[in-house]
C-alpha cells in the first residue's frame, strides 16, 4: 500500500515544478493586494500570450509595505514594485536601483489605480461612528496598525490629519486631534492585513481604519450582517504606486515584460480588475460603470496637504518626527 | 495509620526473609553474607505516600494543563482542516502553493539534516573523545543558536549576504543568489538546527569514554576503522534521536527563514510561512490543512522519539543494542 503512495505522492510533488515560463516576473508588492494581483496576473499572462505568443509567469511576494521595499533594497530580485505609497518606491530609488524620476515614467503619478482611507465598524454601528471627530471620543476603541512599519497606516494617519487640519484651521489643533485619536488606539498591528484579523477575527475595537479595498474585502469574506463601512465625509486620495526595478529588469533581460505588464493596468481591462476588486479605477468611462459601487467622498491629496511624501515622511513618521511625539504622551 | 501497616507488613517480611537465608546459607556461606549486607537497614518507604486526595489533585492538574496547552489546540488544528470536508482538505493541499512549499520544506530539512548529521559527529566526536585547549568555547558556540532568537539569526544571513551587506555586491556582481533563495533559507535553517544532533551525541560520547576506541587501535584498527566499526554502533540510537528533532525543527522553523526568504510565492515559502499566509488571506481551510500536515510530523516525531529513548536506555547497556 505505502509503496504504491509514495511514488505517487513524489511525483504529484515534483511534477508541478516542471512547467516552466517563457518569462518569468517577480512582483513584490504590500500586503492588501494580494486578491487584486492574483486576478490581473492571470488576464495580464493571457492577454500577453495571445499578442506575443509567449508565456509569463508572474510571482508574487507580499509584506507589509515598508518591509517589501527594505527586501528589495537587501536584494529581492523583483521586476516590478506595486507597493502602497511612493516613499517605500523612492527609498528603492535613493539606493539607485531605479531612476530617481520612476513617477514621472507611467500617467497619473504611476499609480493605475487609487482607493481611499474609510471606517470599518460592526453591525448597527453601535457607537454611532459618522465622521473623523467620531473617532476621539471617549470609549471608542480605535484599531489601526503601526505607521512606522505600514502603509496603509500612513495614510490613515495622514486622512485624519488632512480632516483636523482642514476643520479646526491649523496644524497645531491638526497635531492635538491625531494624539487624541491614536489616545483611542489599543494595540498597533505592524500591518493593515494584521490590523483587520485583530478587528474581524479576535472582535477588538469598535472600529477599524481600512484601506478601502480592505474594507470590501473583510466584508466579502465574513459578510454584511456582521460589519458596515462608514465613508466619512472627507478623506486622503491614496495612490498606491507601481515601477520597474530598473538594475533587476535589465540584468534578467525582463524589461519589455516588465513594461507591458504594468502598462496593462491602463487599458480597460486592467482598469475593471481593479474597480472588481474595490480599488478605484482612474479611466473615467469604468469609473462611471463602477459609480455605484464607491461612496461618494471629498479626496484630498497628499501633495495638496503635506507638500508630498518626502516631506511627510521627515515631518510625521521620521525618528523624533511628529507621530513620535504625539504617541509617547 | 497506612504508615503503620505498611511498616508491620515490612517487618514481617523481615522475619520470613530469615529463616530462608540461614538455609541456603549452610549451603554455600560466601552469599549468605553478601545477603545480609545488602539487607534494608530501615523498612522501605512507601513510594506513594501523598494521600489520596493530592495525588488527585496533581494528576487532574496536569492532565488538565496537558488538554489545554497540548491537546487541545491539536484537536482545533484537525478540526479546522477538515471543516469543510476531506474534498476541500485534499484540494487545499493539491495547490501548486501548497505542494511548492512543502517540496521546499523537505528539500531543505534533507539539506540541514545531511549536513549537521556530519558537522553534529564531527564536533561530538571532537568534544567528547579529546582534550584540546578552546573546548569549552567551542560548546559555547554550538549552543549559541539555542540562546539566540531565530529573527536574529535571519537577520545576520541579511547583513552578511544581503545587497547592503558585507559581501552582497561581490555576490551580485557574480549573479550569486544567497538571499531570497534556497541557500539563504538552508543556511538559516542549517543554523538554527545545529546543536541538535551534536547535543544529542555529546553526554552519550562522554559517558561510554574512549576505552574501546583505544582497544580498536591496540589492535591495529585505522581512524576510519574505528570510528564505523565501534564509535558509530555505540551511538547510533543517539544519533537517530538528534537527526529526529533536527528534522522536526528544521521542518517547522518559521523565524529565521521569514527574515531570509522573501515570501515568493511558490518559491520561497516553507510550510510554516504558507500557514501564515493562508491564514491571513482568510482561507482557513486551506491554512490549516497545512497545519495539520505539521502537527502530524509532531506527533510522528513524538512518538519515534519514545521508541528511541526505549532503545537508547537499552543501547546503554554494556551488550545491548
Amino acid at each position: 500500500m505505502l509503496r504504491r503512495i509514495l511514488p505517487l505522492v513524489a511525483g504529484l510533488l515534483w511534477a508541478s515544478s516542471a512547467l516552466a515560463a517563457d518569462a518569468t516576473l517577480l512582483n513584490v508588492s504590500y500586503d492588501p493586494t494580494r486578491e487584486l494581483y492574483a486576478d490581473f496576473n492571470k488576464a495580464f499572462a493571457a492577454a500577453y500570450q495571445k499578442e506575443t505568443g509567449k508565456s509569463v509567469e508572474i510571482k508574487q511576494s507580499h509584506n507589509g509595505s515598508g518591509a517589501s521595499s527594505r527586501s528589495v533594497i537587501d536584494g529581492l530580485q523583483a521586476d516590478v514594485v506595486t507597493l502602497a505609497l511612493a516613499y517605500d518606491i523612492d527609498a528603492i530609488a535613493n539606493k539607485g536601483l531605479l531612476a530617481k524620476d520612476w513617477q514621472k515614467r507611467l500617467p497619473l503619478n504611476a499609480s493605475p489605480y487609487t482607493s481611499t482611507i474609510v471606517f470599518l465598524v460592526r453591525k448597527g454601528n453601535p457607537k454611532g461612528i459618522k465622521d473623523w471627530d467620531d473617532l476621539i471620543k471617549p470609549g471608542v476603541q480605535v484599531i489601526t496598525p503601526n505607521p512606522k512599519t505600514s502603509g496603509g497606516a500612513r495614510w490613515n494617519y495622514l486622512a485624519a490629519w488632512g480632516f483636523a487640519e482642514k476643520k479646526y484651521g491649523s496644524a497645531d489643533k491638526a497635531k492635538k486631534f491625531v494624539g487624541d485619536l491614536y489616545q483611542n488606539v489599543p494595540v498597533l498591528d505592524t500591518g493593515a492585513r494584521g490590523s483587520t484579523v485583530t478587528f474581524v477575527e479576535r472582535g477588538v475595537g469598535d472600529v477599524l481604519l481600512a484601506w478601502e479595498n480592505e474594507a470590501f474585502l473583510a466584508q466579502r469574506e465574513f459578510g454584511k450582517d456582521k460589519f458596515e463601512i462608514v465613508s466619512p465625509p472627507l478623506s486622503i486620495l491614496a495612490e498606491p504606486p507601481v515601477a520597474v526595478v530598473d538594475t533587476v529588469a535589465d540584468k534578467k533581460g525582463t524589461r519589455a515584460v516588465a513594461e507591458a505588464y504594468l502598462k496593462y493596468w491602463y487599458t480597460r481591462e486592467g482598469q475593471e480588475i481593479a474597480a472588481r476588486n474595490s480599488y478605484r479605477p482612474r479611466d473615467p468611462e469604468i469609473a462611471k460603470e463602477y459609480e455605484k459601487s464607491f461612496a461618494k467622498v471629498e479626496l484630498f491629496t497628499i501633495d495638496d496637504v503635506f507638500g508630498g511624501w518626502t516631506k511627510a515622511q521627515k515631518d510625521h513618521f521620521a525618528e523624533g518626527g511628529i507621530f513620535d511625539q504625539i504617541y509617547k504622551n | 495509620m497506612s504508615m503503620q501497616t505498611g511498616y508491620a507488613s515490612s517487618t514481617s517480611e523481615l522475619q520470613s526473609y530469615a529463616p530462608a537465608a540461614t538455609d541456603a546459607g549452610v549451603a554455600a556461606p560466601a552469599p549468605r553474607r553478601e545477603i545480609a549486607r545488602s539487607r534494608p537497614v530501615t523498612a522501605p518507604r512507601d513510594a506513594r505516600t501523598e494521600p489520596g486526595p493530592v495525588r488527585f489533585i496533581i494528576i487532574a492538574l496536569a492532565i488538565a494543563f496537558l488538554s489545554i496547552f497540548v491537546v487541545l489546540p491539536l484537536v482545533v488544528v484537525f478540526a479546522s482542516a477538515f471543516s469543510k470536508g476531506i474534498s476541500a482538505y485534499i484540494a487545499a493541499l493539491a495547490e501548486p502553493e501548497a505542494l511548492a512549499a512543502i517540496r521546499l520544506t523537505l528539500l531543505i530539512a534533507a539539506i540541514s539534516v545531511t549536513l549537521n548529521l556530519v558537522f553534529g559527529v564531527i564536533a561530538a566526536w571532537a568534544i567528547s573523545k579529546f582534550d584540546f585547549t578552546g573546548k569549552t568555547f567551542l560548546i559555547t558556540l554550538i549552543d549559541l543558536p539555542f540562546s539566540v532568537s531565530p529573527v536574529i539569526s535571519g537577520l545576520v544571513f541579511v547583513l552578511l549576504f544581503g545587497a547592503q551587506g558585507y559581501f552582497g555586491p561581490w555576490l551580485q556582481a557574480h549573479n550569486v543568489h544567497i538571499l531570497f533563495a534556497v541557500p539563504g533559507i538552508a543556511l538559516a535553517t542549517i543554523f538554527v538546527t545545529f546543536p541538535f544532533v551534536a547535543r544529542a551525541l555529546i553526554p552519550l560520547m562522554q559517558e561510554q569514554g574512549t576505552q574501546e576506541e583505544e582497544a580498536a587501535i591496540s589492535l591495529g584498527a585505522s581512524g576510519l576503522q574505528t570510528f564505523f566499526r565501534v564509535t558509530l554502533p555505540n551511538i547510533k540510537w543517539g544519533l537517530l534521536y538528534g537527526v529526529l528533532l533536527c528534522n522536526a525543527r528544521a521542518m517547522g522553523e518559521f523565524g529565521a527563514v521569514s527574515v531570509v526568504s522573501g515570501h515568493i510565492r511558490g518559491e520561497t515559502n516553507t510550510m510554516p510561512l504558507l500557514v501564515e499566509i493562508l491564514y491571513n488571506e482568510y482561507q482557513f481551510v486551506a491554512s490549516f490543512a497545512i497545519a495539520s500536515l505539521l502537527a502530524m510530523l509532531a506527533l510522528i516525531t513524538l512518538i519515534v522519539k519514545t521508541i528511541l529513548e526505549r532503545r537508547l536506555d537499552e543501547g546503554q547497556l554494556p551488550n545491548g543494542d
